[in-house]
């Protein structure tokens, strides 16, 4: 009778044993464990061009540089807010955390998405890697937010100080009244003013079902030198056209803008009225360089000849952030360390060098100033001049 | 073999929950136990579906057709918002404030209201639900426009059961709040005053003669109406603790009317089952397919109101009604 127990107690010292030593183990244990990265996008809704966009890249960087990174296989879980109600993203990231477990948060499309969800990636101390909202404020909200796209201010300001260089005297500057459009709006008339310019008007369009021919109607009466347009992405179309239609560039106005007006996805639509529109941005489809080539190339394959735009390169840089903190932390799941590992760190992507502000981990990155020309029978976004290491003014 | 009862049939005000009411909010009850992983989701379908229940009372029951009813709720999410954003985060007391700003918004709004038909009250609905949201858009230094109003952070509710990620707090708090209003908007609506609102529905003209006064009755329940909407914006403002521009837009009218007509109008319950089918089919939908997932969701609706007259609760009704002319 005795033996029996002896044996029982032998393999559960036996299992305990080994259960120490697994715990010992804790690099091993986790290398077994895939990495989530949970992406909330707007796939459907007046915003789906730049989730379809995002998801693009992101997959196409997956494809490209392997679905393992330090040990541990990388699966994404890619959900649809919408885009329009902030409430649905701020549950997807719960359910994301508690449900599914993810490791990193990732995607974002318009500011206040990104703000509602801010306070869940503070709570669970998950790494929340924004990709397209571009509101100044976003990163100061939750110490666990990383930008990987842009900032409106970081890309307004060099088209001011351009056109304050370049004989442009009299601007009348015309925005999107919300969020974004107004940032872009008081940047560009601070600058522009500093530069030895005059705003001579201020136009602001509604955000909703906008029609722009009284505004640029408005515009082309205060004769001015050129029009400063910021109207968020996919507008852009409709302000070319009525620009074209009203006859502005005939009474000698040029136009000017952040890169938004004139969005790669949509530039081949816009065709020749776009031609000369000279405009700031962090990335052009047409940017020279082998690391853009490669990408674009690899983009339009994978999706039937759609251009990559800048929302695009927001999502691409977003996995690579992931993909080099995780590396650089060894495969730890650890969302404090990743963030840590994110800060700081540089690397060429598709747009050019750039790099993660230790302090405020938001994005510094060159911006470059492009004219719209037709290369090899389309438009393209042709870079001329470029001003390096350019970080948000708000910070 | 009595006939089963017109689904609208008036009861008394004090008459007891029947069975399949029980088991309903036991279902509720039960929800919170058995899909753990769903909390979240259930309070917003919870909130949701008081909202749909709010606008049943003056839908269903008044007859007032309304695309502007997010106004109330946004007023009731804005003001529970500004409240803790402004340094008082106590819930509780916040959702009474939210009752009292969609209270006044709908008062304010209810004499314009009354005066039309269906299709003046259509457009004025939508055109007070477009101005709120122009004038919060505007009104950036207070709402935050836009980018919506971060920085709302509650309170533990009671002191004790602080706002978890994981939507506890949230899905009980809801469901308490709704029962509570739900047991309000069920003794109205049975009360003498119901009864004269249903009359009003049925000809509006005729009531003046049986000494009901038309238009202080519409006004008194577009306002109860309006204030419970604003408790449901508040509940969701400080469940999400944020509080994004799109709480008035068009979209969230328009689709608390899809969410109604759905369940079935004129039956408080409607609005519940309602919200629930509707944002359980939205969220397993979308997961099967993030991008196409609408089309299977209109397909639902335009299914659900081809074949089910009055919405699922009205198909429900005609089953049991049928099987029970069968078993005769």
């Amino acid at each position: 009778m005795n033996r029996p127990i002896t044996t029982a107690r032998r393999s559960i010292l036996r299992r305990f044993a080994a259960g120490v030593l697994l715990g010992l183990l804790p690099l091993t244990a986790l290398a077994a464990d895939p990495l989530r990265i949970g992406l909330i996008l707007p796939l459907t809704g007046p915003f789906a061009s730049t989730g379809k966009q995002i998801e693009a890249a992101v997959r196409l960087y997956s494809a490209k540089n392997g679905d393992t990174v330090a040990g541990r296989k990388v699966q994404l879980i890619v959900k649809d807010d919408t885009g329009v109600a902030p409430e649905t993203t701020k549950r997807i990231a719960q359910e994301l955390v508690v449900q599914d477990k993810v490791n990193v948060l990732a995607g974002f499309g318009l500011t206040p998405l990104a703000l509602a969800a801010a306070p869940v990636a503070t709570e669970a101390k998950i790494p929340m890697v924004v990709m397209a909202a571009a509101t100044s404020i976003i990163p100061s909200k939750s110490p666990m937010i990383v930008r990987s796209g842009f900032t409106l201010p970081q890309i307004t300001g060099p088209i001011a100080d351009w056109a304050a260089k370049n004989r442009i005297k009299r601007v009348v500057t015309m925005v999107t009244d919300y969020g974004p459009g107004i940032d872009a709006e008081k940047t560009f008339i601070a600058r522009f003013k500093a530069g030895g310019g005059e705003v001579v008007e201020s136009i602001r369009t509604p955000l909703r079902n906008p029609d722009y021919a009284p505004f640029l109607q408005r515009a082309k009466d205060a004769k001015p030198d050129a029009l400063f347009v910021f109207v968020p992405s996919g507008e852009g179309l409709a302000v070319m056209k009525q620009f074209d239609d009203r006859g502005l560039k005939q009474a000698g106005i040029r136009l000017i803008g952040t890169g938004d007006v004139t969005d790669d996805d949509l530039l081949e639509n816009m065709g020749a009225a776009a031609v000369g529109v000279i405009t700031s941005f962090h990335y052009s489809a047409a940017h020279d360089s082998p690391e853009n080539k490669a990408y674009v190339d690899a983009f339009t394959r994978a999706n039937n000849g759609m251009r990559p735009n800048f929302h695009s390169v927001g999502g691409y840089d977003g996995m690579n952030l992931i993909y080099e903190a995780v590396k650089k932390t060894g495969g730890t799941a650890n969302g404090e360390a990743l963030v840590e590992a994110m800060k700081g760190l540089k690397w060429v992507s598709p747009r050019g060098p750039m790099a993660i502000d230790p302090a405020s981990r938001d994005v510094v990155q060159t911006v470059y100033l492009r004219e719209v020309k037709i290369v090899n029978g389309k438009p393209w976004n042709v870079e001329f001049d470029k001003v390096e290491n350019v970080r948000d003014p708000g910070n | 073999m009595t006939s089963a009862p017109a689904p609208d049939a008036p009861r008394l005000p004090g008459a007891r929950w029947s069975a399949p009411e029980i088991a309903f909010w036991l279902l509720a009850v039960a929800a919170f136990f058995a899909f753990p992983a769903y909390r979240v989701l259930g309070s917003q379908i919870l909130i949701t579906g008081l909202f749909a229940v709010t606008l049943d009372l003056i839908l269903g029951y008044a007859g007032i057709v309304s695309l502007g009813h997010a106004a109330f709720f946004g007023a009731g999410a804005y003001a529970a918002g500004l409240l803790t954003v402004h340094g008082w985060g106590e819930p509780v007391s916040g959702l009474v404030a939210a009752g009292a700003a969609g209270a006044i918004v709908g008062y304010a709004t209810s004499f314009l209201v009354v005066r039309g038909a269906d299709l003046a009250r259509l457009m004025v609905t939508l055109g007070i639900g477009l101005l709120l949201y122009e004038a919060a858009n505007k009104a950036a230094f207070v709402t935050g426009g836009v980018d919506g109003l971060s920085g709302v952070s509650m309170w533990k509710l009671f002191g004790v059961f602080p706002f978890d990620l994981a939507g506890n707090t949230a899905y009980l708090y809801s469901l308490a709040v709704l029962f509570v209003l739900f047991a309000l908007a069920r003794r109205i609506v049975n009360s003498p005053f119901g009864l004269s609102l249903r009359g009003i529905r049925e000809n509006g003209r005729r009531m003046p003669a049986i000494g009901s006064p038309v238009a202080r009755r519409l006004i008194a329940i577009y306002t109860i109406s309006a204030a419970m909407a604003g408790v449901a914006g508040g509940l969701l403002a400080q469940t999400t603790q944020f509080v994004g521009l799109d709480v008035l837009s068009f979209p969230r009218s328009a689709d608390l009317m899809i969410v109604l007509v759905l369940g079935g109008t004129g039956r408080l319950y409607g609005g519940l089952v309602g919200a629930a089918v509707f944002m359980i089919a939205h969220h397993l939908l979308s997961d099967l397919n993030p991008v196409y997932w609408q089309f299977w969701l209109g397909l639902l609706l335009v299914v659900v109101v081809m074949f089910a007259r009055g919405g699922i609760l009205g198909g429900v009704d005609a089953l049991r009604r049928r099987s029970r002319g069968a078993s005769r």
